[in-house]
């Protein structure tokens, strides 16, 4: 109804528009928005009001603008890579203190066993001490909740951030190609004169999937000479 | 009164660590008939198949928390009178005043160490 309305070519443009648009925001809506604007003009809007038709170019190229921004700090790494990356770090903490406390308090129950067979006096200090040792054990326990919580609000951080980049954050297409150029990149720093950028070379703990074991870096070293 | 040391206790927790730490600290302070369960339904099924007289549970647990077991206990006519600990790291004053609406009979916070608990056992169940 409201498209008989306007010109023909401003109606191509717009569908034009809005397929180009179509990955990053909702194409729907801001044709209702343009459409409804539009309906409240009159007359032919190319020729008789350029000055309207400069404001929404500037407004388009604003929004194109504000589009390339986003993109530019790469927001898709967020709920992508980093966050899943810190919350792997976090399961890893958990499950590593997990098996230390189980470890010590393996420990503590052998030096118990072995208390029984000794003299009243001795059994009552050892007595102490194991209890002691049971008590900083719940450390875990306390952590690992603690961690939880953390990894939860991790975790709705990665999808307001998805949600925020699926409507404001660069297309599809714009995201492969920023994939690609960065991968360029990174290829071209490892490449020239063999060199590695230190930075990449402190990566901290490794997850246990991906960590060389002893016997695997031994394997290597004598591979190496 | 005399407290029976051999009665048997269930330990409530999804976290296997502390209810090696709960059992080793009920060991030392004489009880060693301590069975366990991970979450509020099997803690629910094995409170209702045994002879259990007393129950120490987590809170935070899924898919059925220490509150909701607390709950299902005093509702249950052959459980209603169970002793119940609540052992957790909620230690917000609403938890407690809804634990103790429910029924619980002692509320120890995490980290608690062993006078602690000896002394909360002491006040559910008598001086050992």
């Amino acid at each position: 109804m409201v498209r008989q309305a306007i010109d023909p070519e401003l109606v191509a443009r717009l569908d034009e528009v809005g397929n180009q648009m179509k990955d990053g925001v909702d194409t729907e809506q801001v044709r209702a928005v343009l459409e409804e604007m539009l309906s409240t003009m009159s007359g032919n809007i190319g020729g008789a009001d350029p000055r309207m038709m400069e404001e929404l170019e500037e407004l388009s190229s604003f929004i194109e603008a504000t589009k390339a921004e986003i993109a530019a700090i790469r927001p898709k790494e967020i709920p992508d890579e980093h966050i899943p990356e810190a919350t792997d770090e976090l399961d890893a903490v958990i499950e590593a203190t997990e098996v230390a406390t189980n470890s010590i308090m393996e420990a503590a129950e052998m030096i118990e066993a072995v208390a029984e067979g000794v003299s009243d006096e001795q059994a009552d200090i050892l007595s102490q001490a194991i209890t002691q040792i049971y008590e900083a054990c719940s450390f875990q326990d306390i952590t690992g909740q603690r961690i939880h919580k953390v990894v939860g609000a991790l975790k709705e951080i990665e999808q307001k951030v998805e949600t925020v980049v699926e409507k404001f954050g660069p297309d599809r297409e714009t995201r492969e190609e920023l994939k690609r150029k960065r991968q360029a990149e990174k290829d071209a720093v490892e490449g020239a004169d063999g060199e590695i950028n230190e930075e990449d070379l402190l990566q901290g703990p490794q997850m246990a999937e991906v960590a060389n074991s002893q016997d695997e870096i031994d394997a290597l070293l004598a591979d190496m000479g | 009164m005399t407290v029976d040391k051999e009665m048997k206790i269930l330990v409530v927790d999804d976290y296997k660590t502390m209810i090696r730490i709960i059992r080793n600290l009920l060991k030392q302070l004489g009880f060693h008939n301590v069975e366990e369960a991970t979450d509020g339904s099997s803690a629910l099924t094995k409170l209702r198949d045994g002879s259990f007289k007393l129950c120490i549970s987590d809170w935070n647990m899924e898919p059925m928390t220490g509150f909701q077991l607390l709950k299902e206990v005093r509702a249950d006519s052959k459980l209603s009178d169970l002793p119940f600990i609540m052992v957790t790291a909620e230690s917000k004053t609403e938890n407690v005043v809804a634990a103790k609406q429910a029924g619980v009979n002692n509320y120890i916070v995490k980290p608690f160490n062993a006078a602690t608990l000896k002394a909360k056992l002491v006040g559910v169940i008598g001086d050992f």
